[in-house]
């Protein structure tokens, strides 16, 4: 059973009476409890299922401008009142840091909005297991399909988020998340591909049968894929990959990228970053929106940002510490984005592939290669090539490589965008980037 | 003696008796218990950025039986915690006809002392260290645009009951010390990274200076790349430096040679073993038995003793590392690489220190064998997918060899391969194997464990470089 509030509070009043009393002059706190249950299945048998219980908890102890802190899994008065001695005695000696503060008082939140993102309804196992064998008979299409599995899991979270200025608030969360991979195998070579959904209610899930088959159909299509020529052409990422260009803005415009001097987009606000269609949006307030919350990792209140607005960078992401440095407010975005976007583009996927006579589209890329300090990017790649509007063949280890200085003047977007992630984007085209194949 | 029920309303005699009951007609399983402590600290930007202290403490019940694993974990090391824990993994496995297999080798070898790093370096020496560090690169010039330092040090208890009261304990020590630093000229901006650690205290790493080397080693990485110029783009010779670069051996092989991906056929090796998969020069082991070694363990998760594992000898596919649960599904023996982040996870087969050994040829030999290709010396991140092979790795100091000369430092470029292929390409192995700095974590499937790499100079005849220049 998930802890209620009341149970919660009083640990997180312990912490902050109990630091007060050892000489600490500000003091954050965080109590969390979570319960999980996963289910996995494997080739229409069951797998694993795994339950968890957890607790954590995070201090800051602050004393004038100095700052410690600790975390812990046990929550027992004995143990917490170690760590909270720990913690003020490494506060006492750590150096001061003008911009170390509690967040201003009249930014915290004050009332919190219901958002939908709770869903008390508990899925048992025998149900779970249900859907995973409704998954991974959907996913068994034909005898290419040689590997397959599926999984169910039911995330229930509730914490308390606390301050010595008097903040004290929190509620609960859910997320129901259910995913299928396939292998396919043809002459020998294997390709895996995936489907999946995240809800933070149950009745939102997507259908078992589809998450199953849109895994086995994925999988098959790349089967007997191409390495093809090193040559500059225009590149289409698909809905499961265009958000990660969002995710690098977001790394780039933080504001502890931009005080440290370690963003390609430093000094950038106010100037055309992207062609002058694109809209760039942060919305905490999604209803059942996977990254909605009403406060950020601080308490500061969130609200709406519009971080590019007709492609000028407008906003960075602040906190309460890096804030101070840049000589700005917090605009609630310790702990980063919530519900990231671009707006959508004028064109139907269809039309966008059209664009011109030859695409590369890419599916899936592996490898950490984007670098915020000078843009550059290089990324090992896989999709399809497209010709005419249609898909002619797969297509596999090759990388792809640019800057996001030019990727970001070059792109175009599909209104396609749909809401399955925290960080969500259009199908989207990058008008020309380097290949590297054979 | 067990620390885990000091302040708990069961003791360990009771905790032993509702493994052995709930544990009745599994395979395999156990109750795994965790006491975690860790520290970081953050110097950054010339101020001490953060400290924490970290204490985690759960335990995780695992219940085997055929290909089923039912697993619970939970902070709560009580009576009624353990029960419920217990009710859910029996629930799980209704019909259970399996037969518990008690074999499990013992060990009297120890790869690292038992001591707690954090606690034997005082926090203020810490603090001291970093300030020096921030100092000593600032004081390098006014090219210094930002400096990072940072300690991060664990201690990790794990005590594993097994049924019938078997009881297996570790102590881990574990610490790393990492260096990155930002330079500025002409308005270009380049990073270097730059770490060491392993299983021992952080004085026997920094010690007589040798934080110097570290803050050095960064900062020459990052003044190269100032320099640098667009990669090249397309399929040419490749060679990797000693060391580090052998995370390409980690992802192109090592992660294809995992028991799981192959008692599941899902891995691009499992249809190969016996066979030719590298050139004849090639051996490659995976050891976790080396002395202090961050990938080393004196047992793993399960309580197996670790041991040095063939995988591929003389280019021949020899075994693949294995935990007790795939090893008992495909009739062998566990390697002990049966592997977890913490009492959150469960257990599956992992790396420790993977490592190429020694050939013959110099590094100057293959360079000068090299009309137009890439020298690597030092790399970031990789990653692989299993199913098609192909993997990845990121490249953080490269040099263009034209003529068989080494010639510009080049921009970081990702290089993308294929597993089973790779190592067919690989023509000279070099004389001068070289473990890696102590640095390396890997991840698999949300799982990070830490592990080491080693391998001599390599030429591989052909590799896809992804650069911008056509």
């Amino acid at each position: 059973m998930l802890k209620e509030q009341e149970f919660l509070d009083k640990i997180a009043s312990y912490c902050i009476d109990n630091s007060k009393k050892l000489g600490a002059t500000d003091i954050g706190v965080k109590v969390i409890h979570s319960v999980s249950e996963n289910v996995s299945f494997r080739n229409k048998k069951l797998e694993e299922s795994n339950r968890a219980d957890s607790f954590a908890l995070n201090l800051t102890t602050y004393i004038d401008k100095k700052k410690s802190s600790i975390n812990s899994s046990d929550l027992s008065e004995s143990n917490l009142s170690k760590l909270i001695e720990r913690c003020i005695e490494a506060t006492k000696i750590t150096p001061e840091d003008d911009s170390n503060s509690l967040p201003d008082i009249d930014l915290m939140s004050k009332k919190i909005k219901d958002l939908k993102l709770y869903d008390d309804t508990h899925y048992t196992n025998d149900k779970k297991i249900e859907f995973l064998q409704k998954v991974e008979s959907a996913a068994s299409i034909n005898d290419k399909i040689v590997n397959t599995e599926a999984g169910f899991s039911e995330n229930k979270k509730n914490f308390v988020l606390a301050n010595s200025n008097g903040f004290s608030s929190g509620y609960k969360t859910s997320n129901f998340t259910s995913s299928c991979v396939a292998v396919s195998r043809i002459n020998g070579a294997m390709e895996r591909d995936y489907e999946f959904g995240s809800k933070r209610h149950l009745h939102d899930m997507l259908k078992p049968e589809d998450i199953g088959r849109i895994a086995a159909e994925k999988a098959i299509k790349k089967l007997g894929p191409k390495k093809i020529q090193s040559e500059k052409i225009g590149i289409i990422f698909d809905k499961r990959i265009s958000k990660g260009i969002l995710s690098t803005l977001a790394n780039a415009v933080s504001a502890s990228s931009i005080s440290r001097g370690t963003s390609f987009l430093k000094d950038q606000i106010g100037n055309q970053i992207f062609t002058d269609n694109i809209n760039i949006i942060d919305d905490p307030n999604i209803e059942k929106g996977l990254g909605s919350q009403n406060f950020d990792s601080e308490g500061v209140e969130t609200n709406m940002l519009k971080i590019v607005d007709n492609g000028i960078l407008k906003n960075y992401l602040i906190d309460t510490y890096y804030g101070k440095k840049l000589n700005l407010k917090s605009n609630g975005r310790s702990g980063g984005t919530t519900n990231l976007y671009f707006e959508n583009g004028a064109l139907d996927f269809n039309e966008l592939l059209k664009l011109e006579k030859k695409f590369l589209y890419i599916t899936e890329t592996i490898g950490h290669g984007g670098n915020i300090i000078t843009g550059d990017y290089s990324v090992g790649a896989s999709g399809y090539m497209i010709e005419d509007g249609e898909i002619t063949y797969p297509v596999s280890e090759i990388t792809i490589a640019g800057n996001f200085k030019d990727m970001f003047k070059n792109i175009v977007l599909a209104n396609d965008l749909e809401f399955k992630y925290s960080t969500n984007a259009p199908t989207l085209l990058i008008k020309e980037m380097t290949v590297a194949g054979k | 003696m067990s620390n885990f029920f000091k302040n708990s309303d069961i003791d360990s005699s009771q905790a032993e008796a509702i493994v052995t009951e709930t544990l009745k007609n599994c395979d395999d399983g156990e109750l795994y218990l965790e006491n975690h402590k860790s520290e970081t600290i953050v110097l950054d930007d010339n101020k001490i950025k953060s400290s924490n202290y970290n204490s985690d403490r759960g335990y995780g019940f695992r219940a085997v039986t055929g290909e089923v694993v039912a697993y619970s974990h939970s902070n709560d090391i009580s009576k009624e915690s353990l029960n419920r824990s217990s009710d859910n993994l029996k629930d799980t496995l209704k019909s259970k006809k399996g037969t518990y297999n008690h074999e499990i080798p013992k060990t009297n070898s120890k790869y690292y002392e038992n001591i707690n790093p954090i606690e034997n370096k005082t926090f203020n020496s810490k603090l001291d260290l970093l300030n020096k560090v921030n100092n000593y690169l600032r004081s390098k010039g006014s090219i210094v645009n930002q400096v990072t330092a940072n300690f991060l040090g664990e201690h990790k208890s794990i005590e594993i009951i097994r049924s019938d009261s078997e009881v297996l304990r570790d102590d881990r020590p574990l610490v790393r010390f990492n260096v990155s630093v930002v330079l500025e000229k002409e308005g270009k901006k380049e990073t270097g990274v730059y770490g060491i650690g392993g299983r021992q205290s952080y004085d026997d790493y920094l010690k007589d200076d040798n934080w110097k080397k570290v803050c050095d080693e960064a900062f020459r990485i990052a003044h190269v790349n100032l320099d640098s110029k667009p990669a090249p783009a397309g399929e040419m010779k490749v060679v990797l430096g000693p060391g580090w670069p052998a995370i390409l051996i980690h992802e192109a092989i090592g992660h294809g040679l995992e028991g799981d991906f192959n008692r599941k056929k899902t891995s691009a090796f499992h249809n190969l073993m016996g066979q030719q998969v590298a050139s004849e020069g090639v051996t490659i082991v995976d050891d976790g038995t080396l002395h202090q070694r961050r990938g080393s363990l004196t047992i793993d998760d399960e309580g197996t003793p670790t041991e040095n594992t063939v995988l591929i000898e003389n280019g021949i596919l020899k075994n693949y590392m294995q935990d007790r649960l795939n090893a008992r599904l495909m009739g062998t023996k566990s390697t002990g690489s049966g592997r977890r982040e913490s009492y959150k996870h469960v257990i599956m087969p992992r790396m420790r220190n993977t490592m190429m050994l020694s050939g013959k040829y110099s590094q100057d030999e293959m360079i000068s064998s090299v009309d137009k290709g890439i020298f690597a010396v030092s790399f970031g991140g990789g990653q692989v997918d299993i199913t098609s092979g192909k993997f990845v790795f990121n490249c953080t100091e490269a040099y263009e060899i034209v003529n068989g000369k080494i010639g510009s430092p080049i921009k970081g470029a990702t290089l993308i391969g294929d597993g089973p292929s790779i190592l067919k390409e690989v023509s000279l192995v070099g004389d001068d194997m070289k473990l890696d700095p102590g640095i390396g974590t890997c991840g698999k499937a949300g799982q990070g464990v830490p592990v080491g790499v080693a391998q001599p100079s390599i030429l591989i005849n052909k590799m896809t470089v992804g650069g911008t220049k056509l």
